[in-house]
């Protein structure tokens, strides 16, 4: 593998909930415009290692995390970074589609943008729209852009905050469990969503579902009780995997 | 059935029934009062409302028509300066206390806010007197704002920090994913969301201080002319009610049920527009 082609590596990443160590000096990396996804059973820690992807491990109190997590080079775990302006380079989606409720269709995209200080109307209008035509709901939402955005379906929600976190054009996206409040179908677009994505950004998803990371990913991280047992591609962890842990995981023999 | 039984529970039957008379009776005398009051205040106030009283000032004694309007404008202008000192406080304060107010501090503050709003109102006026009137020397619409403020900030406070605290976190945790600082995250998305409820809650404290008259007495102290100054003499509409009410002459006392009646009116007012629009926002 092509050492330039590391968007992020990850370098002796641990964190904590005040005394619990929910990660355990995590070594990996994220190839640039592939998609990496995260496996193991609740609790191993995987929400948790996304989270300090982009810093919002430490919003939650007495939470804290060492390590070096570089960014094209750059240590983005360093206290001296401003969170704020990693988070605008690491965007993030949630298992729950949240669209601001008090917000338009058209707001919550533009968000962003317009909290971060840049208001030019025909600028936003544009970044609107193709913030919404990456997100493959711009055909459904374009006529009803001020209707507001909790209106729409699970699905179309969660498709709506994938856009609103493209509007402020990140390198990197993380997805913690976007679908697992989604139907089959909904959860099939996204995965669609995914496959376009990847040709712009890097994305880190976080999955229980082990067929939609056999699916989309085409790297694979086995998180167990907050260790990374195994990192490969994919194709390597579902069908040879190194360790006896992950190949009961991926079986179905526990988790 | 042994025929004991079936008595029993025919006694039984009966005791329920006069169990369920007796709570009804009671909710039923709960609103006797408000009921008849209103009624009353209703039946003395209405002879006396005309257009003259929201457009005149009071006359003397003996002149007829005159009216309140000075009085309404002044408890405008004191419920706007007291809205004015105890929103930035109460709505960051309450924000602070949902957000940060976990520890001791939170606790405190939170005990003192508690505290304040169970608090006699005349100490506030008490207060504002001290205060205002005594280095301005003399009474004031500040002072008056002032004393309104310390009633209302309490339940600004507490209505804030409750409303607040129903905004889930994901939608915090979505604004901050964004690259947006903290600090707008809380002020437009937060208190964004939780500004329905927030509102509710202004409005019902914009209806309590209206409806104030201890913390006015020797704050805002009375006018009978207009007064737009905020440092002069201001009449309220409380306290103008208390005047003519004391007053021996029977036209006062007329003005007063008068005065009564509008004030009721308006405090219904508000807080029946309160109900029809306090829909509280439903999350996710």
């Amino acid at each position: 593998m092509d050492e330039i082609s590391k968007k992020i590596e990850v370098i002796g990443l641990s964190a904590w909930f005040g005394d619990k160590q929910a990660l355990k000096s995590i070594n990996m990396y994220m190839q640039e415009k592939c998609i990496t996804a995260i496996i193991g059973p609740s609790g191993c820690g995987k929400s948790t290692f996304v989270r300090c992807l982009n810093r919002m491990h430490e919003t939650i109190p007495g939470a804290a995390a060492g390590g070096r997590i570089m960014l094209d080079g750059e240590n983005i775990n360093d206290p001296k970074i401003d969170p704020v302006l990693v988070r605008r380079k690491v965007g993030m989606v949630f298992q729950k589609p949240a669209p601001f409720p008090t917000m338009s269709i058209y707001d919550n995209v533009a968000s962003g943008i317009k909290l971060n200080g840049r208001t030019n109307k025909s600028e936003l209008d544009r970044v609107v729209e193709q913030s919404l035509k990456q997100a493959a709901i711009w055909e459904e939402v374009k006529d009803s852009l001020s209707k507001p955005g909790i209106g729409l379906s699970g699905g179309q929600q969660q498709r709506l905050c994938i856009a609103r976190a493209l509007a402020v054009k990140p390198e990197v996206l993380l997805l913690d469990e976007p679908c697992s409040a989604l139907d089959p179908i909904s959860t099939g677009k996204i995965e669609e969503l995914l496959h376009e994505l990847k040709k712009e950004f890097t994305i880190v998803i976080v999955t229980h579902n082990m067929q939609q990371a056999a699916r989309v990913a085409d790297f694979t991280g086995f998180f167990l009780l907050g260790d990374l047992i195994e990192f490969d591609v994919t194709k390597n962890i579902f069908t040879a995997p190194a360790d006896k842990r992950t190949e009961e995981y991926v079986t179905g023999r526990f988790g | 059935m042994e025929n004991g039984q079936q008595q029993s529970y025919s006694i039984r039957k009966f005791k329920e029934k006069a169990f369920l008379a007796l709570v009804f009776a009671a909710a039923l005398l709960a609103v006797v009062p408000l009921i008849s009051l209103l009624g009353f205040v209703v039946y003395k106030g209405i002879g006396a409302l005309n257009l003259d009283f929201f457009l005149h000032t009071p006359v003397p004694v003996g002149e007829k028509g005159g009216g309140m309007a000075n009085a309404i404008v002044g408890t405008l202008m004191i419920v706007g300066l007291g809205c004015l000192f105890s929103l930035p406080i109460g709505l960051l304060g309450g924000l602070w206390l949902a957000e940060w107010g976990k520890g001791k501090r939170g606790f405190l503050i939170r005990y003192t806010v508690d505290v304040m709003s169970g608090f006699p109102t005349i100490i506030f006026g008490m207060f504002a007197y001290v205060l205002f009137v005594l280095t301005m020397r003399r009474f004031s619409a500040l002072a008056g704002g002032f004393a309104l403020a310390l009633v209302m900030l309490p339940y600004i406070t507490k209505t804030t920090e409750e409303m607040v605290k129903m905004v889930p976190r994901t939608l915090k945790e979505s604004a901050l994913a964004l690259g947006i600082p903290e600090w707008k995250v809380m002020l437009f998305v937060v208190l964004r969301t939780a500004w329905s409820g927030i509102f509710t809650g202004i409005m019902l404290a914009v209806a309590r201080a209206a409806g104030e008259t201890a913390p006015l007495l020797f704050t805002a102290f009375n006018n009978q002319y207009w007064n737009l100054q905020l440092d002069q003499p201001t009449a309220s509409m409380t306290v103008q009610i208390y005047n003519y009410a004391i007053s021996p002459f029977e036209e006062w006392n007329r003005m007063a049920w008068a005065g009564s009646l509008a004030l009721v009116a308006i405090i219904l007012a508000i807080t029946l527009v309160v109900r029809k629009y306090s829909k509280r926002v439903v999350y996710g």
